[in-house]
């Protein structure tokens, strides 16, 4: 048992690129569930048309850099209004089939023969990061404490990952503070109480709607650029509800919740992952567990301390005791 | 001095009311809303069909009848929560029609709902603050600068102290509004209803799970409601109450407005002793009809017996 390459990799994974990807997408899918009380159950559609707007426009089309980010904002917020503009009039279990089928619509659209000349298929894009990395200021190297450092390359998307996830937090914190924080939660309470308190609740659900998708299409951007490409299934519907788990680990309606919960959630794979597997490479465990099955297990075992963790602590890491016990009322 | 105005303002009110037919869709001298054939279809049934009906202004109207004779829906249409088929209403002169619930709510009509909707997860004093019209702090962009909104803010929680004082919610200020009891979540609805500046307050079955003891102050609230130059206009079942506070009562069945009264007399006007006990109720028999009745069924049976023979 390497006891201190376990430790490594955990503590890396605790501020990774996957990290900081599920973080900005929960923080999203926080405004819209976890104060809005809107299900939108296709935060990977926004992650994924945020990547490939920018990732087409550069590789393909060979555009500027900055233009792909601005295209890929573009996209994601007319993504927010086609699936508002019908849907949030309705009850809120139509805007969940409604994402839901749309994250796939736009991932199959992705990986489609049809388009594979603009969005590449299944292989997806790769050439398109270069400015992103010219505009690097760390100098070639490794960065970090002893053992848990980084290149420059990760050194500097993750730096500019922890900065849009502080801003990111920043702008939650004060919104919920606000009035429009309060017109939002009392959304989530109930729709008609604030119809009748003069409040225009579709515009204000647009308005979470939109600003939850751009802060989760963040991730998008960082996730296509940290891996200096795109493929169409990294935007499954796996994707989003990794990242509703990372939010009700944290506890809902909480501002730091999703960054915590997103560091813990990754710390419990790759710890567990590791643990397993070289307990597997020592043949500690017994012959039914396999170098191909264990990372099958390490899902089963992360899944059983969730169920626990929802069990005996319901309303998450942060969240209030009280509030949950309104709901039991 | 409190006395007098509450009398003066009941006096006006019963003034105004003085010397009108007791017929439905009676014209008012000074009528705040105006309905006209408002007709609601659900399917085949026909939920409501109100010819016209006015409501007279800083008056407190009672709306009754009998279960299912289209109350809430009617409130509901009224109130932009359901849109009606046809007709036409105006409020103060403005159309309202078509025009959704929040800016009904901003023109000054504010209703309640009859399942009490307190917002259960925010404080008692976000539920009150919610209710303030116009809030800076309510627009996006100008939410992120806290300069701009705060003084408002700070207007808006002097004034809903104000009314959690006289609702004798002051003390539940910073509980979660799900704590509260049944009662006690009708008197912060009907506060929040109060912080938007409402000229007409729809109270939709104020009373409905409100507990005795609680009864007299909520009516004491209503009557404060005239008082201070509102107009009330509400759906009750409980007649004592409808008697203690109204000044004028709207009686709807199968969704038409069939009378209209003062509230001591109403409920003797055979139009309502009908719609709430069945137009063709058995009336006692006279001993004539009796022996005639009698009679028709002994020839009838003899006719039969006679048949077979």
């Amino acid at each position: 048992m390497d006891w201190n390459t376990i430790f490594i990799t955990t503590v890396k994974a605790s501020i990774g690129l996957e990290t900081v990807v599920y973080a900005l997408a929960a923080i999203g899918i926080n405004i819209q569930f976890g104060y809005a009380g809107l299900l939108n159950f296709g935060q990977a559609a926004f992650l994924g048309v945020a990547a490939y707007g920018m990732a087409v426009t550069v590789a393909t089309f060979h555009l500027p850099f900055w233009l792909g980010i601005a295209i890929g904002l573009v996209a994601t917020v007319v993504l927010a209004f086609l699936l508002g503009i019908p849907t949030l009039r309705l009850r809120a279990d139509y805007l969940a089939i409604v994402t839901i089928a749309a994250a796939e619509i736009v991932r199959l659209i992705f990986r489609s023969v049809q388009f594979s000349s603009v969005f590449g298929g299944s292989d997806g894009r790769q050439n398109f990061s270069g400015d992103f990395f010219a505009m690097n200021p760390y100098p070639p190297g490794t960065y970090g404490i002893g053992p848990i450092s980084f290149n420059e390359r990760v050194t500097w998307v993750l730096t500019v990952g922890w900065v849009l996830i502080a801003i990111a937090c920043g702008l939650v914190y004060l919104l919920m503070k606000s009035p429009w924080g309060r017109v939002l939660k009392a959304i989530r309470e109930d729709e008609d109480a604030v119809r009748s308190l003069g409040k225009n609740v579709f515009s204000y659900k647009m308005q979470a709607l939109i600003l939850g998708g751009v802060i989760g299409c963040l991730g998008g951007f960082l996730f296509a650029l940290g891996q200096a490409s795109v493929q169409p299934d990294l935007f499954s519907t796996e994707f989003t509800f990794y990242a509703y788990t990372i939010v009700i680990l944290g506890g809902a309606a909480r501002v730091f919740s999703p960054v915590v919960g997103a560091a813990i959630f990754w710390v419990l794979l790759v710890l567990v992952g590791n643990t397993l597997s070289e307990a597997v490479g020592a043949g500690l465990l017994p012959s039914l567990f396999t170098v191909n099955n264990i990372g099958a297990v390490r899902f089963m075992l992360v899944g059983l301390g969730l169920m626990l963790l929802l069990i005996f602590r319901p309303q998450g890491i942060f969240g209030d005791k009280r509030e949950i016990a309104l709901d039991a009322r | 001095m409190h006395a007098d105005t509450t009398q003066s303002r009941k006096a006006a009110a019963l003034a105004a009311f003085a010397g009108l037919p007791h017929e439905p869709g009676v014209p008012k001298p000074d009528p705040i809303l105006v309905v006209d054939k408002v007709v609601r279809r659900f399917g085949g049934l026909t939920a409501v069909n109100v010819d016209h009906v006015e409501i007279q202004r800083g008056s407190i109207t009672a709306l009754i009848g009998p279960n299912g004779a289209g109350k809430t829906t009617f409130f509901n249409q009224l109130t932009g929560f359901d849109s009606a088929d046809e007709g036409s209403w105006t409020f103060n002169g403005k159309q309202l029609r078509g025009v959704p619930a929040h800016r009904v709510a901003r023109a000054g009509m504010v209703r309640t709902f009859q399942l009490t909707k307190a917002l259960s997860k925010l404080t008692v004093m976000e539920n009150m603050r919610l209710g303030a019209q116009n809030q800076l702090g309510e627009s996006f962009f100008r939410a992120l600068i806290p300069g701009i909104w705060r003084r408002q803010e700070d207007e808006i929680t002097e004034r809903a102290e104000k009314l959690l004082e006289r609702f004798k919610l002051a003390a539940k200020r910073d509980d979660f509004a799900g704590s509260l009891s049944g009662g006690q979540r009708k008197l912060l609805e009907m506060a929040r209803a109060l912080m938007v500046g409402p000229e007409l307050v729809m109270l939709d079955e104020p009373m409905a799970g409100v507990n005795p003891a609680l009864t007299q102050s909520l009516l004491g609230h209503v009557k404060d409601l005239r008082e201070e130059g509102m107009t009330v206009l509400f759906v009750e079942h409980d007649m004592d109450m409808v008697r203690d506070i109204s000044d004028w009562v709207i009686v709807m069945a199968q969704g038409a407005v069939i009378a209209e009264g003062p509230p001591d007399t109403i409920m003797s006007d055979p139009r309502v002793v009908d719609a709430y006990l069945g137009a063709h109720h058995d009336a006692p028999m006279s001993a004539e009809e009796f022996q005639e009745q009698l009679q028709e069924a002994e020839a009838e049976l003899e006719s039969e017996i006679e048949e077979k023979a």
